[in-house]
């Protein structure tokens, strides 16, 4: 590894940390303006044009309001909880390829943290990570909301994670890779992106995506009017502030994860017909990238203002019953038509 | 091969730090450490698979349940039921078995001559899949077998019993 | 049981069909109506610089008026603290003095007039009471203050502002 390497590697990641904790304080914004447009009101428009520094006004109330540690909480755990739950949420975006190779002089930059030959199950594996934050500080609250909004997070992410797996294999079938990637530059144009191949699968995933990032409609884990606040009853101040960061740094990835791997990430069309340089290629594509991450952000925070919570025994009925038999179905669906396309095409 | 001693201690560290915390909690998290450790040894042996499926299985989802289920008990040490001597007794012979049959193991012990990667490529998916499904297909599907029986035993225990109830 | 009234109605609810029961086109309706909304005339009225449009009857504020000659109309007659349902009025009566007859239209008059913000109802009673026509509900809203002793205004903030000079009234006398 030499020097040049590894900045570069620094700068990739300050840069994509960066751009991260921005587009999630930014949506705690959009959240707000989405929801009063929805609801015919303006929300937010105090702090700057647009409300624009409303995040830095939040930010600052964070930081400056009393933080209470409860006298029975457990106070190490009481302190990991949103420690560990701000950290799963930061590393996942390690393995997404924001973008191709970026060429200057004569180094050529890859546009992706980490090239993980199983990137896919890398972000699988910090995604359940991330209940241990939400685990830990229900419990160490010592509260009995906190506790069921923590039970509740666990048994909701084990079961989603299973379907969701489930349709991922059915996608990992198509592509034959689990590097993300590759499988974003398989998606080259528009009619190969892995949507058109999996749309049941993708249906499959994004409900799932809403399950394990906590999202209304299955945001039970802190479902108000039933558990108060949830596992984060007990928290104040800035610990608070990052349970709900890192929701919406979830919500980021995720956003990322689902264009990257159904929407062809960084791939527009027609971006080999334009004439232009490689370069302005990979810059537009980073471009795109984003516009199809922030339309995601957006159908998160369209579906919560739309649609009211299930009730917990629907959300299992939901993810056992009828998800994860989906799931198996598309899996042998596709199985049978890529045998047919083999043989016939 | 520092990296190696560096991460096994911690191994041996956080194991024995499940067994002799008091707190059940505690000791899950410790054995969720652990595991985490096994997965860092994993990608030190360049099975990244392995790594990644031993992270979202064990630590993922088999210790989140470990952790829901002693959430809900609530155990302290209050509601320890207080050993009777006879047991304490039986503990230590029974330690000292164990310690003497491990020491008992160190005679027989050979360092194998070190292991060559013929295949640096030999922990990815795909080949992995390949050897799971060629080689060793019988008993891959033995142990899905296994599994199956093991869930339908669970579903049946967790079945309320209609004539009782 | 037995309906008594005849007009009991059986509500017969269909099990559902296989649309709605994989709600999916009942959440895209859904989507769509939000989505409507989404782009809709936003009712927001930004209160300080925008205000509704009031009702003529709309009372606000009190404002203790005074009369042609800019002297206070209260006699301190005690009326509508009487009438006050929420007892926030409360008053010191003084006897006027010589010379002081362009202040005060009666020869009896307020020294102190208190009213306390956080009782009062706005019921407009005293208003009603008032035999001189000296109390008006006439303001804006009760603007929001720190402290509860601030919301006990006194005649400084309830005396309308004299709207003659008046220096330049005891000149022309
Ligand atoms: S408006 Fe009603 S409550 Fe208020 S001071 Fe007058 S009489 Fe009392
Ligand atoms: S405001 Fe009217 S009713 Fe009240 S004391 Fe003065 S004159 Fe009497």
């Amino acid at each position: 590894m030499e020097f040049a390497f590894i900045i570069e590697k620094f700068i990739l990641i300050i840069v994509v940390f960066v751009i991260t904790l921005v587009i999630a304080m930014y949506s705690t914004l959009a959240e707000r303006k989405v929801a009063g447009f929805m609801q015919d009101r303006l929300g937010p428009d105090r702090a700057g044009i647009f409300g624009i520094l409303q995040p830095l006004c939040d930010g600052g109330k964070f930081f400056f309001k009393e933080e209470i540690i409860p006298a029975g909480a457990h106070r190490p755990l009481f302190i990991l909880g949103p420690t560990l739950a701000i950290i799963t949420a930061c590393i996942g975006s390690a393995v997404i390829p924001w973008g191709q190779a970026l060429t200057i002089g004569d180094r050529v930059v890859e546009l992706q943290v980490a090239d993980v030959n199983v990137g896919i199950l890398y972000i699988f594996g910090v995604v359940a990570l991330g209940v241990y934050g939400i685990m830990l500080g229900g419990w160490a609250s010592n509260n009995k909301f906190s506790l069921m909004g923590a039970v509740r997070a666990a048994s909701q992410s084990i079961s989603y994670e299973l379907a969701m797996g489930l349709s991922i294999i059915a996608l990992l079938m198509v592509t034959q890779s689990l590097s993300l990637k590759e499988i974003v530059a398989q998606q080259e144009g528009f009619v190969n992106w892995n949507i058109w191949a999996q749309p049941l699968g993708f249906l499959i995933f994004l409900i799932c995506a809403f399950a394990e990032t906590n999202r209304v409609p299955f945001d039970l884990p802190e479902c108000e009017t039933e558990l108060v606040g949830g596992y984060h009853t007990e928290y104040s101040s800035m610990k608070l502030g990052l349970y709900m960061f890192s929701e919406y740094i979830n919500m980021f990835v995720s956003s990322a994860l689902m264009a990257a791997i159904y929407f062809g990430g960084y791939n527009f069309p027609f971006m080999y017909d334009l004439g232009l340089s490689a370069n302005w290629i990979t810059i537009i594509g980073v471009f795109v990238f984003f516009i199809k991450i922030i339309a995601f952000i957006f159908f998160f925070m369209w579906i919560r203002w739309t649609l009211p919570r299930f009730r917990y025994d629907q959300l299992m009925n939901l993810g056992w019953k009828m998800l994860i038999p989906l799931a198996l179905a598309n899996i042998a669906l596709t199985g049978v038509f890529i045998i047919l396309k083999d043989k016939f095409f | 091969m520092t990296v190696f001693y560096f991460v096994a201690f911690l191994s041996l560290f956080f194991a024995v730090m499940t067994i002799i915390s008091k707190n059940p909690v505690h000791s899950v998290l410790y054995l969720v450490v652990t595991f985490f450790t096994f997965s860092i040894h994993y990608i030190l042996l360049n099975a990244q698979f392995l790594a990644v499926v031993n992270f979202i299985i064990y630590m993922g989802a088999i210790m989140v349940l470990f952790l829901f289920v002693l959430m809900l008990l609530n155990m302290n040490e209050d509601s320890e039921p207080l050993k009777s001597i006879f047991v304490k007794a039986m503990g230590v012979i029974a330690g000292m078995c164990f310690i003497i049959i491990l020491a008992a193991s160190f005679k027989v012990l050979q360092t194998s001559p070190p292991l060559e990667i013929i295949n640096p490529e030999i922990g990815l998916v795909g080949n992995l899949g390949k050897v799971l499904f060629k080689e060793f297909l019988l008993p891959f599907e033995i142990s899905s077998i296994l599994l199956l029986t093991a869930m339908v035993g669970a579903v049946l225990l967790g079945k309320k019993d209609k004539k009782k109830a | 049981m037995q309906s008594l009234s005849n007009r009991k109605k059986i509500l017969e609810q269909e099990p559902m069909n296989f649309w709605e029961r994989i709600y999916l086109p009942a959440i895209f309706k859904g989507l769509a109506i939000t989505l409507r909304h989404f782009f809709m005339k936003k009712n927001t009225i930004r209160y300080p610089e925008e205000t509704r449009e009031y009702s003529k009857n709309f009372r606000g504020m009190h404002s203790l008026k005074r009369d042609e000659l800019g002297r206070e109309r209260c006699t301190a007659c005690g009326l509508c603290a009487l009438s006050c349902p929420a007892e926030a009025i409360t008053m010191i009566a003084a006897e006027r003095q010589k010379g002081e007859e362009n202040l005060y239209r009666e020869e009896k008059y307020a020294a102190v007039y208190e009213i306390n913000m956080l009782r009062c109802i706005f019921c407009g009673l005293c208003e009603e009471a008032c035999p001189k026509e000296a109390i008006y509900l006439d303001g804006p809203h009760v603007p929001p203050e720190y402290l509860r002793k601030d919301f006990i205004y006194g005649k400084d903030k309830l005396v309308e502002q004299p709207f003659i000079n008046l220096e330049e009234l005891s000149l022309n006398k």
